[in-house]
């Protein structure tokens, strides 16, 4: 459950974050695949390694789409319509390894926002990922 | 047994060295506490913990966090042997303290980004994927003991 302080909170890193999404999203994509080697199966039929285009362009999408999502929570389900029917019967990636990259993408915030990534924006960054990634797997199964 | 190579030795080091375990401590349990509030039932004599700020100005959450990661010191200096330093401690948090053993990862994930908001571009993901290596040992190690 998200309070109306940490939505606009999480409105605002998001906002501050678009102009990179490109960095943070490659970034937090490296540190999945470095930790976590299995999420690489499902990019097999792509170039992943540091600053390829297809991992910057790839992680600008994933990021766009989370601060998308982050302008009006409340209608989540309405904006990720189009993604939730993409992974469920397309890319069909097993949804325990939204949670892996939802870590990573913590990580990534860490380091980037340093002292700014406060407790209280982890807890609600770390809320919204979640809700996110369970938006996202909805039209699974 | 978990095994180390020399590199991933001198990785885990190279960032240890760079924690300040005073305030680094205190940060990732406050984390902990803040992100997972149901952590909270395991300190009941902590008095107010119940809110962000509470929290974040509580002494014995401050005291504590140091405790912790006083602990996991024992783990960097002891790398090849961290279950055996390990194996008092699990026992000590099943036996007495009855935690949930998947809280270990919690406070493990909390310590890694509590690191990397203070050594932010060292914790890059290769350092990140070494140190994840060590406190999954560490974790493992947290679980040995439970029966």
């Amino acid at each position: 459950m998200l309070s109306k302080r940490e939505k606009k909170l999480i409105a605002e890193i998001w906002e501050k974050l678009t102009p990179v999404a490109e960095d943070i999203g490659s970034d937090a994509l490296l540190r999945m695949f470095a930790s976590f080697p299995g999420t690489k199966t499902y990019f097999s039929h792509l170039d992943i390694s540091a600053r390829s285009t297809h991992l910057l362009s790839h992680g600008k999408k994933i990021v766009l789409a989370i601060a998308e999502g982050a302008k009006d929570i409340s209608q989540l389900t309405v904006t990720l319509a189009p993604l939730q029917t993409l992974h469920a019967y397309q890319l069909r990636i097993d949804p325990s390894n939204f949670k892996l990259f939802s870590h990573c993408m913590l990580v990534t915030l860490a380091c980037h926002m340093g002292d700014d990534f406060t407790p209280v924006a982890h807890a609600a960054m770390d809320k919204y990922l979640s809700a996110f990634a369970a938006v996202l797997a909805e039209k699974y199964r | 047994m978990v095994k180390f190579t020399e590199k991933e030795r001198s990785t885990i080091r190279a960032i240890w060295e760079k924690v300040n375990i005073d305030e680094v401590g205190p940060d990732a349990l406050a984390r902990v506490l803040i992100v997972y509030p149901w952590t909270e039932r395991y300190f009941g004599t902590f008095g107010d913990i119940f809110t962000a700020s509470a929290v974040l100005n509580n002494d014995k959450v401050r005291a504590h966090g140091k405790v912790v990661l006083k602990a996991l010191d024992e783990a960097v200096k002891n790398v090849d042997n961290i279950k055996k330093t390990y194996a008092y401690l699990s026992r000590l948090h099943y036996e007495v303290f009855h935690v949930d053993p998947d809280n270990f990862r919690l406070l493990a994930d909390c310590i890694t980004i509590a690191i990397a908001c203070k050594v932010k571009s060292a914790l890059d993901p290769q350092v990140q994927a070494t140190w994840k290596k060590f406190l999954s040992a560490v974790v493992d190690a947290m679980n040995s003991q439970y029966y």
